[in-house]
């Protein structure tokens, strides 16, 4: 083979982490969706056109205006109680974005920490942090949250915290796991031979590792929660009614669904999944970012 | 203990390590009673096959064992203080400050998701309460004194964009951070090819020199050994069966082991057609033969090997050596 001539262009440097590399690949959808959904979360007093508690029960079951019998008043029709579907769409918002994103990071926050200290410390604590969440697993997620919510009574930050409550088990599972096989890992010997504590091996060797797995969970857990509160709202001790939330309208919704009022279910559906699709697409490209060596590839 | 001026950095006495399984049942002594002593600014060499206790003995220096293991009986004195004895806490002081150690796999001794100053700066934060910056400022130095081309960018870089001879330089430099009295060195250059580990001895060898400081060097490669070490000391099944100046001990084995382990390197001269062995294997730590661990493997051994234990021997020139021969060497030549 004979030499070339040619002289070899290297790549630009990829550790000269420059502002344009950095934001240039944002993922743009997700981020457009969660904003317009953040945006009316803030804003549902002024877009709206209607109240979304209150309706009128001679405009009940009306179609988007698309369809015959629709109108521009209301855009995508009315409830069953004749209550703008957008409007409490817009105001549901405020409710599913709230509750689902809380409620998540609640439990993410719950379960990880008691994941690193099960998993790093082992022993006892391994073992009671371990069998609680066990028995916490053995139970039916829907009727402990029941049982919670009829004790404390529903409003929509104790909705919050007993979500955070049913689900923080399955972050301390997955955390566990993953500490108990970077326990073992060179670094983490290397910083114990080098005479750091172990809570600072947890806070800076342990913690900074588990994250990208936390962080996928609680996209995944996401759409798990906000189902989860509108079934709770669906047995009545959800988020009180009339507060319009997705999951409630969904579930008041679905009789009508075999009638063809595709709109009630439909559309609140189509909400619910553009959120968590969203955060899943944003959690895996945070997921990306925070690994060096995935972030540059 | 009255200090004594030229007392060893380290003193290692009658020191047993033994793990012990979950029922109490097995008992596997991993080091039994080990004495050894290095001082400031020598090189002590630590060879042995796979599982004659060598890692075992370097955790316990640092009371870093797996929770099965326990020091079960001796005395550790490292500038006059009796490491057995410390607290955990105390120890977490001595440890990265006083005593550093680079472990056997330094690929990975790197967390992926730290810059190297971030690490490299780790120790100094953790022992003298450095500000971050200072700290990043000192592990650039640090890089430096490790050959480390621009340290200025590679600081700010990723453990997955150095090669390895350059994370292994990295650890390195992580290791000498605090300035430590004695580095432990264990298996260091197993994961390496030749080039790359002549160039980690000969960087060793002079940050030893600038700083003064002791290195114990746990190996199976004897020639790094005759290389690096002035000392030396040869494990069989969890005790030293010699030790003494690296010198001596190649010119004149006094321990068949040894003699076997030196017989079996290759050599540019040597006409042999193969390798010699040493037949069978190391005994079973957890149940060991009555007498000499060496003696079924022993070409040797006569019958006192078989039903007593031999005592460590000192013999002259600073040796030991753990063998009934020795004694008897040592009888005749004073006859």
């Amino acid at each position: 083979m004979s030499m070339s001539s040619e002289t070899i262009v290297l790549p630009p440097s990829v550790s000269t982490r420059s502002a344009a590399s950095r934001l240039g690949d944002l993922p743009m959808i997700p981020i457009i969706i969660l904003a317009v959904i953040a945006f009316m979360a803030i804003f549902a007093d002024v877009l709206a056109p209607h109240n979304p508690e209150v309706g009128a029960l001679t405009a009940r079951f009306k179609p988007p205006f698309w369809q015959t019998g629709g109108t521009m008043d209301h855009i995508l029709g009315t409830d069953q109680l004749g209550r703008d579907v957008l409007s409490r769409l817009i105001f549901g918002a405020r409710v599913s974005m709230v509750v689902g994103f809380t409620a998540v990071i609640f439990a993410g926050v719950v379960g990880t920490v008691l994941g690193i200290l099960a998993g790093y410390l082992g022993g006892w604590a391994d073992q009671v942090i371990m069998r609680i969440t066990d028995a916490w697993l053995a139970l039916p997620a829907l009727t402990f949250a029941i049982f919670l919510a009829a004790i404390v009574g529903p409003s929509m930050w104790n909705i919050v915290i007993i979500l955070g409550l049913v689900y923080w088990t399955r972050y301390a599972r997955v955390v566990r796991g993953e500490v108990l096989s970077l326990k073992e890992r060179e670094f983490v010997r290397l910083a114990i031979v080098a005479g750091c504590s172990k809570a600072t091996i947890m806070r800076r060797h342990i913690l900074p590792n588990v994250v990208n797995s936390a962080i996928v969970l609680a996209t995944l857990m996401l759409g798990v929660v906000i189902v989860t509160e509108a079934s709770l709202s669906f047995l009545g001790v959800g988020v009180p009614p009339p507060k319009p939330a997705w999951g409630l309208m969904l579930s008041d919704g679905k009789q009508g669904l075999m009638v063809g009022y595709w709109w009630l279910t439909v559309l609140p559906g189509c909400c619910i999944m553009l959120m968590v699709l969203s955060a899943n697409l944003l959690g895996d490209w945070l997921r990306v970012k925070l690994d060096p060596q995935l972030r540059q590839l | 203990m009255a200090a004594t001026p030229n007392r060893p950095l380290l003193e290692i006495d009658n020191l047993s390590t033994h793990y012990v399984s979950a029922q109490g049942t097995r008992v596997v002594r991993a080091v039994d009673d080990v004495s050894l002593r290095i001082s400031a600014g020598e090189t002590l060499g630590i060879v042995g096959e796979s599982g004659s206790g060598k890692s075992t003995l370097a955790l316990s220096i640092l009371r870093v064992l797996p929770p099965a293991a326990q020091i079960v009986s001796g005395q550790m004195w490292f500038e006059n203080e009796d490491l057995v004895r410390k607290t955990d806490t105390e120890m977490r002081h001595v440890r990265g400050k006083r005593i550093a150690m680079i472990l056997q796999d330094p690929m990975a001794s790197l967390n992926p998701l730290f810059t190297i100053g971030n690490q490299v700066g780790e120790p100094i934060r953790v022992h003298e309460g450095t500000r971050r910056a200072a700290a990043w400022r000192r592990a650039c130095d640090l890089l430096k004194a490790v050959r480390i081309p621009s340290p200025e960018t590679r600081v700010t870089q990723f453990p997955h964009e150095m090669s390895g001879g350059m994370r292994q330089r990295i650890v390195g430099a992580i290791g000498i951070a605090c300035e430590p009295r004695l580095l432990i060195a264990d298996e260091p250059t197993t994961s390496l090819d030749l080039t790359i580990q002549a160039q980690y001895l000969s960087l060793l060898r002079d940050l030893q020199r600038e700083h003064g400081l002791a290195l114990i060097f746990i190996t199976h490669n004897l020639g790094i050994v005759a290389k690096m070490c002035d000392q030396l000391v040869v494990m069989y099944a969890g005790r030293v069966v010699e030790s003494g100046p690296v010198s001596r001990i190649f010119n004149a084995p006094a321990h068949p082991y040894t003699k076997a382990l030196l017989n079996s390197i290759p050599r540019m001269t040597d006409n042999r057609n193969r390798l010699t062995a040493i037949e069978g294997q190391p005994p079973d730590l957890s149940s060991l033969p009555r007498g000499c661990s060496f003696a079924a493997r022993c070409p040797a051994a006569f019958d006192r090997c078989h039903k007593e234990t031999p005592p460590e021997f000192n013999l002259e020139g600073g040796r030991t050596a753990r063998c009934w021969l020795a004694s008897v060497a040592m009888q005749s030549g004073a006859a």
